[in-house]
């Protein structure tokens, strides 16, 4: 067993799938959009832009609007400068090109069908399915949604080009909700996934 | 004369680090405890538990006051908020304050008069009429309140860098204080003070400012959120000292810029 040991660690090195600096920004991404969003609904909540749908108080991050908009306020930062050095990191590695590209439409559909028949194999956990890359290509493209969203709400009269883009500051909001939602949608399919290939979840804490 | 102590059970250390150790080898087991470590933290983050702690307040406060650095930074004196058009007004414009539309207080006009004090060259007080002879402004602008509902309403007043200018206050100063007849306090930062479109409003929709609105007077600036806006204003005094409130000493940002 010792031998066994010590003969996996030699090997892992090269075995590494995930780079601590992904695993690093992976699990402080986790923990901001945790926050975020659990402290969005309460803020949601204050005001609701759906009539009539609002999101029960236990599930609801703050005590009250002023302390969720304290959460939200302090957890914007982890989220954008975590998301900051994923991105510039993505690009100074090549990361973004290797492990999300190439991808198309076809393959997506292709992959899709496979999971769901579940002919799917994950024997190599270092290269990603076309589901996959598009999955977490979708997530990084929602983040980029909610944070600039976010900013025409938070900034609406300063950033005023952001305003406009998100047709104004009522509909900012609709569009922050919506992406919120897109990303809750992706947190749930993400977890089920793990569940099903735990060993995707030693990669992104063990490394491999 | 020794306690009889129960006789411990010989345990093989040994072969227990080695139990131990297989255990935690196995992939599954390791994952195990790892969900059940994630979903005791996410338990521990809903509700309001983690709030009430008081280094995670003190922390958060300290953010917010960072955040007020940021958005001083962020705030452009010349940016003007987007201005509407009088069918776009919202009717009926939503009355809101910390207490129902019938409390508002009740101001009597005739025997007003607004105090100045602080870093000011004339802390001499000023009747309504005086007020009303300063120089005009109006507009129509969007009031953005902090819970995320918006209505577009209709001031009309004076720009208070005029007011600022006519009682010799010391721009140079950090802050604008204002205490107002309902026990409601503000204050704002001297950029926003002197931003073209921060007035002193006597009226609304072209009717002098009604109760519910804050008579005699409101501060309305539509590059800050609406309760940055202080109706029924009394006292108006320029400060270096951080005066604070009525939310923001509650845990409200306290620049509210948007």
């Amino acid at each position: 067993m010792n031998t066994l040991h010590s003969e996996g660690r030699l090997d892992g090195a090269k075995l590494t799938v995930q780079p601590i600096w992904v695993r690093i920004s992976h699990w402080l991404n986790a923990l901001a959009v945790i926050l975020m969003i659990l402290s969005g609904w309460r803020i949601y909540d204050a005001s609701p832009v759906f009539n009539g749908f609002t999101i029960p108080s236990r599930f609801t991050l703050g005590g009250w609007l002023g302390g969720a908009l304290q959460w939200h306020f302090a957890a914007m930062w982890l989220l954008f400068l975590n998301g900051f050095f994923y991105l510039v990191m993505n690009f100074a590695t090549d990361r973004i090109r290797s492990k999300f590209f190439p991808l198309s439409p076809s393959a997506v559909m292709r992959d899709l069908f496979e999971a769901l028949k579940g002919h799917l194999s994950h024997a190599d956990p270092s290269k990603y399915n076309a589901v996959q890359k598009f999955a977490y290509l979708f997530a990084m493209l929602d983040i980029a949604v909610l944070v600039l969203s976010g900013l025409a709400i938070w900034k609406s009269v300063q950033f005023a080009l952001l305003r406009d883009l998100f047709g104004g500051y009522d509909f900012a909001r609709v569009v922050h909700f919506s992406a919120m939602s897109l990303i809750c949608a992706f947190i749930i399919v993400h977890v089920v996934m793990v569940a099903l290939v735990p060993r995707s979840l030693l990669t992104m804490i063990r490394g491999r | 004369m020794k306690p009889i102590t129960p006789k411990r059970p010989n345990i093989d250390r040994e072969s227990l680090i080695i139990d131990v150790r297989r255990e935690l080898d196995m992939p599954s087991r390791r994952l195990f405890s790892q969900r059940i470590l994630t979903l005791g933290g996410l338990a521990m983050l809903t509700g309001c538990s983690l709030s009430d702690n008081k280094s995670v307040e003190t922390f958060l406060t300290r953010v917010s006051r960072v955040n007020d650095s940021v958005q001083g930074w962020l705030f452009d004196p010349t940016r003007l908020a987007p201005t509407y058009t009088e069918a776009e007004i919202t009717r009926p414009f939503p009355f809101n304050a910390f207490y129902g539309v019938n409390d508002a207080p009740k101001v009597d006009g005739s025997d007003f008069r607004l105090k100045v004090s602080g870093l000011v060259q004339s802390k001499r007080a000023w009747t309504l009429p005086e007020l009303y002879a300063l120089p005009t402004a109006e507009q129509i602008t969007r009031h953005i309140c902090v819970e995320g509902w918006s209505a577009i309403g209709r001031w009309g007043g004076t720009p208070f860098s005029e007011f600022l200018k006519r009682v010799g206050a010391d721009t140079s100063a950090k802050y604008v204080g204002f205490k107002c007849a309902d026990d409601y306090y503000e204050s704002i930062d001297m950029p926003t003070a002197l931003h073209p479109q921060t007035l002193l409003t006597f009226t609304y929709d072209g009717q002098q400012l009604p109760r519910e609105y804050g008579y005699p007077m409101k501060l309305r600036m539509p590059t800050k959120l609406g309760y940055k806006n202080p109706k029924h204003i009394m006292d108006i005094f320029v400060t270096n000292t951080y005066p604070g409130g009525y939310w923001v000493d509650q845990g409200y940002n306290w620049f509210g810029g948007s």
